[in-house]
């Protein structure tokens, strides 16, 4: 049995998990069954960090993966996103770098600028 | 000097309790909204706090601060709501606003209703005296987030976090992310101060240390900070001799609270509340001051920006039917205290006429809790009873209470929260 704090929303639920059987109790909705059962097999995280931008208000544009990555490409994005620097102007939810990291998840803006 | 200007409605803060009231004062038919800006642009500290995990109440998704921002900057361009960047507020008097700004110069603002939405500030080294040398290196959180998500700067290599406040627990991972060391992460108190959440995410993801019942007991380094010292405290909060551990770092953060920054607020004379430094307001968000209202994080600190907006929506509309409609008559008046075990509540008055269905009290409790019962009491009776889990002081509760069982109340409100194991 593993226990864990479950990240889906600011709930918090607390979760155990069979690690075995993958059976997840203490969950509030399907959404943590689901996080609990994948931080067994494969953990995921959304990515948030920035780019630097040119012709902006200010140097840096925040950006974030648009789905969850798995947890060990972390670094590597963090690699990618610090080579990167775009031009104004940039439109909330614009892809900035597609399949990053072969992960199948887009960096978009997490902002107009 | 610019002639007086009049509008119906001034919002002070264009944050996201800001644009919430200013768009729910829109949609309740007021058109004539100003709101004021200090910053050069709208969305308050939302735009540097650019990790996910905003809007899931709002708007059923994850999103980054600057995403949920920029829907509310969206939904307010297609209104006649105007706001005024670059615009400090100096003084707030009879409805009148003094402002200053760059493009304007001094000029002062005619309002019928006024919405203080000014935010909150980190309290700081002085507030809870941290000892040892004055050199350069200790940062507020928060501070160092805006130096390195907006600015670009990353403000040290080798890192000792006081306070495990949310901020504090974002920027442990945020400073790891981009390739500073985190050394520890040090609370005072027994339990964390953020949501669990983000101390599973923040901080266990990147094998950070916490040092609960901890605290720092000296910094080093004159001209530049050298290194940390931190110790373990007793129940009584005082360190404890002996157990003494030194880290080597470039940089202090401190995440050590928030403080809703009412300045103009107490120079108008508005009532305050001591144990939320926020002002005193009524169900519909109104202060002791006739068409002043007040929400978000200026009123009481609050954990989710989601809970800001639908606090502001109230206070939007509040103001729209103050200007619409008038003043209320203020006339069947109950009072809410905090109980044992809760440390606040808002609102601290509720106006039962203006009761619709129900009303919605948010409060923290004092302690941790596994299992808990909220009770509202009215001269030692029962009105109402709520159960909730895991209860802690960093996590902000609400109760709604059905008009029915409101109405049921004899004298004012007392809500307090029992542990269910010594409940009888």
């Amino acid at each position: 049995m593993k226990e864990m704090i479950c990240i889906v929303c600011p709930r918090g639920c607390h979760l155990t998990v069979d690690e075995q059987t993958l059976e997840v109790n203490g969950n509030f909705c399907p959404r943590g069954a689901e996080y609990g059962k994948n931080e067994i097999t494969s953990p995921m995280r959304t990515i948030t960090g920035s780019v630097g931008i040119k012709g902006g208000i200010h140097p840096r544009l925040a950006v974030r993966t648009d789905r969850a990555v798995p947890k060990e490409k972390m670094f590597e994005i963090m690699d990618i996103l610090h080579s990167c620097t775009v031009f104004s102007p940039v439109k909330r939810g614009q892809v900035i770098i597609q399949n990053v990291c072969g992960t199948g998840a887009n960096i978009i803006s997490s902002r107009d600028m | 000097m610019k002639k007086m200007t009049k509008h119906d409605i001034v919002v002070i803060g264009a944050g996201p309790a800001g644009m919430a009231a200013a768009l729910a004062a829109y949609e309740a038919g007021v058109k004539d909204i100003l709101v004021l800006e200090r910053d050069c642009e709208a969305g308050g500290i939302l735009n540097q706090c650019i990790h996910n995990g905003f809007g899931l109440h709002r708007f059923g998704e994850e999103l980054s601060g600057p995403e949920y921002a920029g829907k509310y900057i969206d939904m307010l361009k297609d209104t006649s709501v105007q706001i005024q960047l670059g615009t400090t507020v100096l003084n707030i008097e009879n409805k009148i606003v003094s402002a200053v700004s760059s493009k304007n110069g001094f000029e002062q603002i005619e309002a019928k209703s006024i919405i203080l939405a000014m935010g909150c500030r980190e309290r700081n080294r002085g507030p809870i005296s941290v000892p040892g040398d004055r050199g350069r290196g200790v940062f507020t959180a928060g501070a160092a987030q805006r130096y390195l998500n907006i600015e670009g700067y990353l403000v040290g290599k080798r890192i000792v976090i006081l306070g495990s406040g949310d901020i504090g627990l974002i920027m442990a991972r945020r400073m790891t992310l981009e390739g500073a060391k985190v050394l520890a992460v040090a609370e005072i108190m027994p339990f964390t101060n953020g949501l669990s959440r983000n101390v599973a995410q923040c901080l266990e993801d990147f094998d950070i240390p916490l040092y609960l019942s901890h605290t720092v007991t000296n910094v080093i380094g004159k001209n530049k900070l050298e290194g940390i010292e931190i110790s373990q405290v007793d129940e009584k909060m005082k360190p404890i001799k002996g157990t003494e551990k030194r880290f080597d770092c470039d940089t202090l953060l401190l995440s050590v609270g928030l403080v809703p920054e009412n300045e103009l607020t107490r120079t108008a004379n508005i009532e305050l509340d001591p144990r939320t430094k926020g002002a005193t307001v009524g169900e519909d968000m109104q202060t002791s001051e006739s068409g002043v209202f007040a929400c978000g994080n200026v009123l009481h600190v609050h954990d989710l920006v989601d809970y800001v907006s639908a606090e502001s929506e109230r206070a939007g509309k509040s103001a729209a039917n103050y200007v619409l409609n008038g003043k209320s008559e203020v006339s069947n008046t109950t009072l809410v205290s905090n109980g044992m075990n809760v440390s606040y509540t808002v609102p601290q008055r509720i106006n039962k006429d203006n009761v619709e269905k129900s009303v919605d009290i948010f409060f923290r409790v004092r302690k941790k809790m596994r299992l808990g019962e909220i009770r509202v009491e009215s001269e030692g009776e029962k009105i109402a009873s709520f159960k909730r889990e895991f209860l802690a002081p960093a996590e902000m509760e609400k109760i709604t209470i059905p008009k029915v069982l409101l109405d049921k109340a004899q004298g004012n409100l007392t809500v307090t929260a029992i542990e269910v194991e010594d409940a009888q």
